[in-house]
């Protein structure tokens, strides 16, 4: 007789309106297993786990535990039933002390009271028995990302832990936290439990995967087990296509110099020289918090600046606002579009708009504006940027991730610039946009202006940048180009800024 | 989604409307069943051009309020600039009617224009809070709504200032252009003015882009700070007209004026699909929101409808015209 499943689903199947999600599939975890989820954004990892996790329902298809059907009405159900999800956002309460999160709920009482020594006690005890160097008393507050991540893992541990679901556990963590996660991933595969492990960056789970499983746009490509396969074959399993197929090439050429800074001092990062070329592309790689995106965002005068010089033709903008440093030539493209890049109530057009009518496109002198020219040179931009003709009416809010961002590098063609800075230009972006706006950023560099692309996705930084700057804790830790721009140099720039003399 | 239209024709038709332009259509419409039913005065000729009349007021003082809705804020400060115009100017007028008495119609002028920078200053010390000092609209109004409230009775001790110069309200309360009462034309044309404005003017188009995403419309070269003093100021200032007006209606200064109006604009522009979270509105619309709280009123008065009661079911109103706001922004950002 087979031994049942842990967790087995057949045929699952989320159907929002207009959009098919997961499209079908068919998975399985046994005990004392990582199993790990791949894909891209929007493939349908988030919605597999949020059904596994209880928060979303199945439109179709079957979920069993342990060979007995379920049906999840609430996180809180599968939890009592064991699988517990660790989710990207965290679902921690700043203001309370870190027992008080971990036994949010579960509260132990004395009386009608609750027991705060024992609820510290007994939190102690856990990060003892886990490894976590954390203190029980202190505000969630004050804590890491890393640390908070750590106290949301320690919160799974109550009741009966058979399932535990990680979504990109290591996106915040350091080199040292993530070792320590994994260990801490071992000995609860030799417990029994069994693991899903959502992440796309192969070299990291490589080394605790059992087996893979594909996902692309909402559909299972396939499951295969780590021994068996490689990075190259699940990166195509990932996109449906090859690597090359991917990135254009740019042709250089290296124009006037458009922007100097000289010991650019802000909060966090330590004073910064780099130079901006007209005709390149400008990479700039790290990991999270090693104040890539900061560095820039201090340029554009969205972060205070401590000190220092910046020169863009010529002119002194150390100090300047940001809309000066707009008007000046240079355009800034945020990597949150939700937040601070996109109208969401309104249409694509009228998003369009708002730069078009600040660029001065169809406003008189007095101020007035000629909407009829303001719509004609909207839909020339929607065309270029492969917007679909339905969309366009669309509140961006009904968008897709890739739209919405075809959306946003939309809004840059709206205000002329010398320099485009695209701070993660295509995050949550599907493979097929992603082409299309690399498409755009080569025709903006071979049209003679400067673009810096600033991301964490290094195939990307490492394929389409000319020159590369390479940040680690807060400082420049390398400037690379032409040969140097190889994976293994970089990372080790990564991690190790004494590595520019080595 | 399709299969769903053909089905419910009516549904799909209301749920559109609903989306399109708010609540608005079917409030108006039950007001007008209702009040017909219960009132035969209510449906005359006679009525409505008092309705018209008597709502040019709040028309006003809502499409300030919607200004600022629009950039992401609210004016409870409203009723405040219009009593502290109302002193003001009606102290400044017995003042410079005594200095230039020959010269009636200069101390006019000279009042309003004091009366106007009063409510300036109101706007301005909203706008200075909310913009630079980043105080929550809520706070930033109510407090300045309270101290406004208090220099105005301070100033007058609490008693009307009586004495204004009689063409004052001659003209402002009671004078008629071409057979049209002089505020609905000061109203027409604000209306017009304020509709070029929002419509047709890049500052106006920069309301929009700070309340729709304030971030966003940083990192597209506008000066939200700025942006955002502007809409407290112009709101103020509308607020301030409206006082003029109103003290030329009841012929002296008073410091009462204006109680309600702060709830009563908020209303007219939630009714008429003015978006809480900034960003969304239209000024005919909202004029015909402003229209349509005034009609109830006049509709209550007629139904013998006790005053008291008339509050409560303001309050209602709003309240439900907020729950379909609520309802309308969760529509427009999933689709359907």
């Amino acid at each position: 007789m087979q031994v049942p499943k842990l967790v087995e689903t057949r045929g699952l199947t989320k159907r929002y309106p207009g959009v098919l999600a997961l499209n079908s599939v068919d998975f399985d975890l046994e005990p004392g297993e990582v199993h790990v989820l791949f894909g891209e954004n929007g493939a349908g990892k988030s919605t597999l786990i949020s059904m596994l996790a209880g928060a979303n329902a199945p439109t179709e298809g079957t979920i069993t535990l342990n060979g007995a059907p379920v049906r999840f009405t609430s996180v809180a159900e599968a939890q009592a039933k064991g699988i517990y999800t660790v989710f990207q956002e965290f679902s921690l309460i700043p203001t309370l002390t870190v027992a008080e999160n971990i036994f949010l709920g579960w509260e132990p009482m004395r009386g009608p009271f609750v027991d705060h020594r024992a609820m510290r006690r007994r939190a102690r005890e856990m990060f003892k028995d886990l490894g976590f160097e954390i203190d029980p008393t202190a505000i969630t507050a004050s804590l890491s990302r890393a640390q908070q991540q750590m106290v949301e893992i320690t919160k799974a541990f109550h009741g009966d832990l058979s399932v535990l679901i990680l979504d990109e556990p290591t996106a915040s963590l350091t080199d040292r936290e993530v070792d320590h996660l994994f260990g801490f991933i071992a000995s609860l595969k030799a417990r029994g439990v069994g693991i899903v492990y959502i992440s796309h960056r192969i070299q990291e789970f490589q080394r605790i995967a059992d087996r893979v499983t594909v996902l692309r746009d909402g559909a299972k490509i396939g499951t295969v087990a780590m021994c068996d396969t490689d990075e190259g074959a699940l990166v195509e399993m990932m996109t449906g296509r090859a690597i090359a197929e991917i990135y254009p090439q740019i042709a250089r050429q290296p124009g006037a110099l458009l922007l100097t800074a000289k010991g650019l001092k802000t909060p966090g990062l330590s004073a910064a020289d780099l130079e901006i070329r007209a005709g390149e592309v400008l990479g700039v790689a790290g990991l999270v918090g090693s104040g890539k995106s900061r560095l820039f965002r201090a340029l554009m005068g969205l972060v205070p600046r401590q000190g220092g010089t910046v020169t863009l033709h010529g002119v002194d903008i150390t100090h300047a606002p940001t809309r000066a440093i707009i008007k000046g030539g240079m355009y800034y493209l945020s990597p949150d579009r939700k937040a601070e890049g996109l109208d969401l109530a309104k249409s694509s057009n009228d998003n369009l708009a708002i730069n078009l009518v600040m660029g001065g496109t169809g406003v008189s002198r007095s101020g007035f504006i000629n909407w009829k020219a303001v719509q004609a040179k909207s839909e020339q931009i929607a065309d270029h940027v492969e917007l679909h003709d339905g969309y366009r009416a669309k509140r961006v809010s009904q968008l897709s991730g890739g739209n919405q961002q075809k959306v946003l590098f939309g809004k840059c063609f709206g205000q002329e610039a010398e320099i485009y800075v695209f701070d993660e230009p295509t995050v949550g972006v599907d493979m097929g946009t992603r082409s299309a706006l690399y498409l755009l950023i080569k025709e903006l560099a071979e049209a003679g202006k400067a673009v810096v692309l600033i991301s964490s996705d290094l195939p990307e930084v490492l394929n389409l940048s000319h020159r590369m700057l390479v940040l680690a804790h807060g400082r420049i830790s390398a400037e690379l180009s032409g040969d140097d721009m190889v994976e293994d140099t970089v990372l080790k720039y990564f991690f190790d800024e004494s590595g520019a003399k080595a | 989604m399709s299969e769903q239209t053909n089905k419910f024709g009516a549904g799909a038709l209301f749920s559109r409307v609903f989306v399109k332009v708010g609540v608005l259509p079917f409030f108006l419409l039950g007001a007008l069943v209702i009040f017909t039913a219960l009132s035969s005065k209510f449906l005359t000729g006679q009525n409505l051009v008092n309705v018209a009349r008597q709502s040019v007021y709040l028309v006003l003082v809502s499409m300030g309020q919607m200004l600022v809705l629009i950039s992401g804020g609210f004016d409870l400060s409203v009723g405040t600039a219009i009593a502290l115009t109302s002193v003001v100017s009606a102290s400044a007028m017995v003042y410079f009617a005594g200095v230039f008495p020959d010269a009636i119609w200069l101390a006019i002028l000279l009042g309003a224009f004091t009366g106007f920078g009063a409510a300036l200053l109101v706007g301005l010390v909203n706008g200075i809070g909310v913009a630079y000092f980043d105080v929550s609209p809520f706070i930033m109004t109510l407090g300045v709504s309270s101290v406004g409230a208090g220099l105005a009775l301070f100033l007058t001790g609490g008693v009307p200032v009586s004495g204004l110069p009689f063409a004052f309200g001659d003209t402002f309360g009671f004078g008629r252009f071409w057979g049209i009462p002089v505020p609905v034309i000061i109203a027409l044309v604000c209306i017009v003015v304020m509709w070029v404005f929002m419509s047709r003017t890049r500052l106006g188009t920069q309301i929009y882009a700070v309340g729709g995403n304030i971030k966003a419309a940083h990192l597209s070269a506008i000066n939200t700070k700025r942006t955002l003093l502007l809409a407290y100021m112009v709101c103020a200032f509308i607020a301030s007209l409206t006082g003029l007006l109103l003290t030329a209606r009841v012929e002296s200064g008073e410091a009462n004026l204006g109680g309600t109006i702060a709830l009563e604009s908020i209303a007219a522009c939630v009714i008429a699909g003015v978006s809480l979270r900034g960003g969304i509105g239209r000024v005919e619309n909202v004029v015909l929101g402003a229209f349509f709280i005034v009609l109830v009123q006049n509709g209550m008065n007629l139904a013998q409808v006790s005053s008291y009661m008339q509050m409560v079911l303001l309050g209602v109103l709003l309240i439900l015209a907020v729950i379909f706001d609520q309802l309308r922004y969760r529509i427009i950002m999933n689709g359907r």
